[in-house]
């Protein structure tokens, strides 16, 4: 039963998603975009671009997640669903966690299958892409998970984006360096197991807390 | 199974929304809360529900407080609530059929397609059910989420305004609904600006104890 509702809440976001397309789409064509301009405003200069790449892509990964962010509860809030999930004998965080996996799958994913394209544009070598997609594999549902408590806290209040922003943010600063450090460390012959390691170190506790700390603070908000 | 509710009150900005409030609930009993607009029926039933806390006062379910519960005693007691509250909690981009699928199973419990379909009928929206909820009209909204009372098991339900902007013919079928739950054991907790007589075809009508909520 309780899986049941987890993948009820998944389900629901994903075919949600897929209904109100130009809504994803939006964070990802930022990403996109951002990620396309860098190498044309900098010029063909090959050293330049191998250089910056790491850092421009996560960077661009990381505003793009911050937009998507601000819708992940909004709509849920004020149409009574998020009521609902605080009603059902099914644990809250169960719920929230299917949410954040919805949100993950659907701004999340699409920039990890998209940046080894993208990688391209500035020179990177094979291994570096492969380093850069592991990378954002492992640092991307960080990003849901403590955007996602940022996003519950701020929920309801006004003017809350920019509030998300300067929560979340310098929390998502460990997640930059070191997954824009694993690709730098690839190219410049290092190891990058450190650098991954660490992600993971990361993502692990964030699955854990995140879903159980959101699920408290939109309590807070639904009183 | 009781709801009890003993000096319960509710402060907004510095300032108590109605006077205490006491009553006790038993099944196969209906309580209507009346009071003017802004008197805190909404609050009140969102307090009892658990949503929010209450300032002063407590709510006791089977007589124990229910913000000292066990864990698993606030989930059995809300496996027996169902609420409906202003926000019907429906998803403009999903078809009727869906949002009450999703919905129940969300709430952990399971239902079957065609039970679901039968729900609709019974609410005259069977020729809606495939059609996306932002193309009907604000009653028929309403009726897609009074469909779910009449799928679930839950015994308790707590209804906020669940009469407004329904046609004549949907008001009596969810009269019936109403009073078929109460008079099966149900217990029913309702607000409304509305005296509406609670009773099945050739029945007798549910007796339903008022509320009045006075501002403090």
């Amino acid at each position: 039963m309780i899986w049941q509702a987890f993948c009820a809440v998944l389900r629901r976001d994903l075919l949600l998603a897929w209904r109100r397309k130009s809504e994803g789409l939006s964070a990802v064509f930022f990403f996109v975009v951002v990620a396309a301009l860098f190498p044309l405003g900098i010029g063909p200069e090959l050293n330049v671009l191998r250089n910056i790449a790491p850092g421009v892509l996560w960077v661009g990964a990381l505003l793009s997640s911050m937009l998507a962010l601000q819708r992940l509860f909004e709509a849920d809030f004020r149409d009574g669903t998020l009521e609902q999930m605080a009603l059902s004998p099914i644990a809250m965080p169960l719920l929230i966690g299917a949410k954040m996996l919805a949100h993950w799958l659907v701004s999340g994913l699409p920039l990890v299958l998209l940046a080894p394209v993208l990688g391209l544009q500035f020179d990177l070598s094979g291994e570096a892409l492969v380093t850069l997609t592991f990378a954002l594999l492992l640092g991307t549902p960080i990003l849901s998970l403590v955007g996602g408590v940022g996003a519950a806290l701020t929920l309801g209040v006004r003017g809350g984006g920019v509030l998300l922003s300067l929560l979340v943010l310098p929390l998502f600063v460990p997640v930059l360096v070191f997954g824009a450090g694993a690709v730098e460390a690839q190219v410049s012959g290092l190891g990058v197991q450190a650098h991954l390691s660490i992600l993971m170190a990361m993502l692990l506790p964030a699955l854990f807390f995140g879903p159980l700390a959101s699920a408290f603070a939109l309590r807070i908000a639904l009183e | 199974m009781t709801l009890g509710v003993s000096n319960i009150s509710c402060v907004r900005g510095h300032k108590p929304l109605f006077a205490p409030v006491s009553f006790s609930l038993q099944a196969g009993q209906a309580l209507h809360v009346e009071g003017d607009n802004g008197v805190g029926k909404t609050s009140l039933l969102r307090i009892i529900c658990g949503l929010s806390p209450a300032d002063a006062g407590e709510v006791l379910w089977n007589g124990k407080a229910l913000n000292r519960l066990h864990p698993e005693a606030v989930e059995a007691f809300r496996a027996t609530l169902c609420y409906m509250g202003h926000n019907l909690s429906l998803k403009d981009e999903l078809t009727a059929l869906e949002n009450l699928l999703f919905d129940a199973q969300v709430a952990g419990r399971s239902l079957s397609h065609d039970t679901a379909m039968d729900a609709l009928r019974k609410m005259g929206l069977n020729t809606r059910a495939h059609l996306p909820l932002r193309v009907l009209s604000q009653g028929q909204k309403r009726r897609t989420a009074l469909a779910r009372l009449s799928v679930t098991d839950a015994k308790l339900w707590v209804l906020d305004e669940p009469f407004v902007a329904l046609d004549a013919q949907s008001l009596d079928s969810l009269c019936v609904l109403l009073a078929s739950h109460v008079q099966q054991g149900g217990m029913l907790l309702y607000t409304s600006h509305q005296a509406v007589a609670l009773s099945q075809p050739h029945g007798p009508a549910v007796d339903i104890r008022p509320l009045r909520l006075v501002g403090a």
